[in-house]
């Protein structure tokens, strides 16, 4: 995965086949402390000790109970590879939290990539999941709920054009007003 | 810059429309286990959803799913019109996907050489 942002979208869906109907996902960035913490937690089913040990690793597949592929393992290896880790914390029944962190300034870390379409997508394309989303960056903070959109669409789906055409808008200046205005990290 | 405010604007001219289909409309599902995601399911899904605001479709459904075990074929896309058969496409790039919604999703018109599965319910 070249993004990080493809890497959230991943972790979403593993809370989604977990049997999550909630998942929040915090995004936070430290220039101070040199650091970028991506956490996705979830209500979904959870895993056991066990199983929280074997999908770290991508030839251990359990696809006759789980479908386990190399997700997690290829984030694993980006934190790794930049300086941070990655931690699973799980209670079956009751839900997971994955926390990522990378060296923010580390020569190898991802580029973030287009956030704006991993989130677009989470909130479109799974409406019935309860999805918030948590971004600062030093100290901006940017906060998107599903409940407080759909409170105020009251019926109107997220893919009626006109609210998609709003929901890229508000997106887009959002996280790019985060960075103080670039739409890319990099510019 | 675009706010909350906005959307509360547009709920409230909507309302005055009449045309709001919420349910019995086509839908399309884009494959997003990590095998899509790595072959640019993302990419692919962007694109849908542009189709859909430039075309002003209103009666769409976009969804998203997992790992069908056709890794190879991805990005899949399916396209679930109300009463016909389930079309799975395979190795879909954005640019097939103007195509798609034109032929499939509008004028019902299955591109054969872009299918891998069709399911019959």
């Amino acid at each position: 995965m070249r993004e990080i942002s493809l890497h959230i979208l991943d972790l979403v869906q593993n809370s989604n086949e977990a049997g999550a109907t909630a998942v929040k996902l915090e995004i936070i960035e430290d220039l101070s402390k040199d650091s970028m913490i991506i956490r996705v937690s979830d209500n979904g089913r959870g895993m056991n000790k066990q199983l929280r040990q074997l999908v770290i690793d991508p030839f251990i597949t359990t696809r006759t109970t789980r479908r386990i592929g190399l997700g997690l393992p290829l984030m694993d290896m980006s934190t790794k590879r930049c300086g941070g880790y990655l931690n699973i914390d799980s209670t079956p029944g009751e839900g997971t939290v994955i926390e990522a962190m990378y060296q923010h300034s580390h020569f190898d870390r991802p580029p973030m990539g287009n956030l704006v379409e991993t989130i677009k997508s989470i909130l479109v394309a799974n409406a019935a999941l309860q999805f918030s989303y948590y971004h600062t960056v030093n100290n901006k903070t940017l906060t998107v709920s599903s409940q407080e959109i759909s409170d105020i669409l009251d019926g109107v789906p997220l893919t009626q054009p006109d609210v998609l055409i709003w929901l890229h808008g508000y997106l887009s200046d959002n996280i790019a007003n985060l960075y103080g205005g670039a739409k890319d990290e990099n510019n | 810059m675009k706010t909350i405010e906005d959307l509360k604007r547009l709920r409230e001219e909507l309302k005055t429309k009449n045309n709001l289909r919420h349910e019995g409309g086509t839908q399309i599902i884009v494959g997003m286990g990590t095998c899509g995601i790595a072959a640019g399911a993302r990419q692919v899904m962007t694109a849908v959803l542009e189709e859909v605001a430039k075309r002003k479709l209103e009666d769409v459904k976009v969804c998203q799913t997992g790992c069908i075990g056709m890794c190879e074929k991805e990005v899949l896309l399916d396209v679930v019109r109300p009463g016909e058969p389930r079309i799975t496409y395979g190795r879909v790039t954005p640019a097939d996907v103007p195509k798609i919604i034109a032929e499939h999703v509008v004028n019902g018109r299955i591109i054969a050489e872009l299918a891998v599965g069709k399911i019959t319910e």
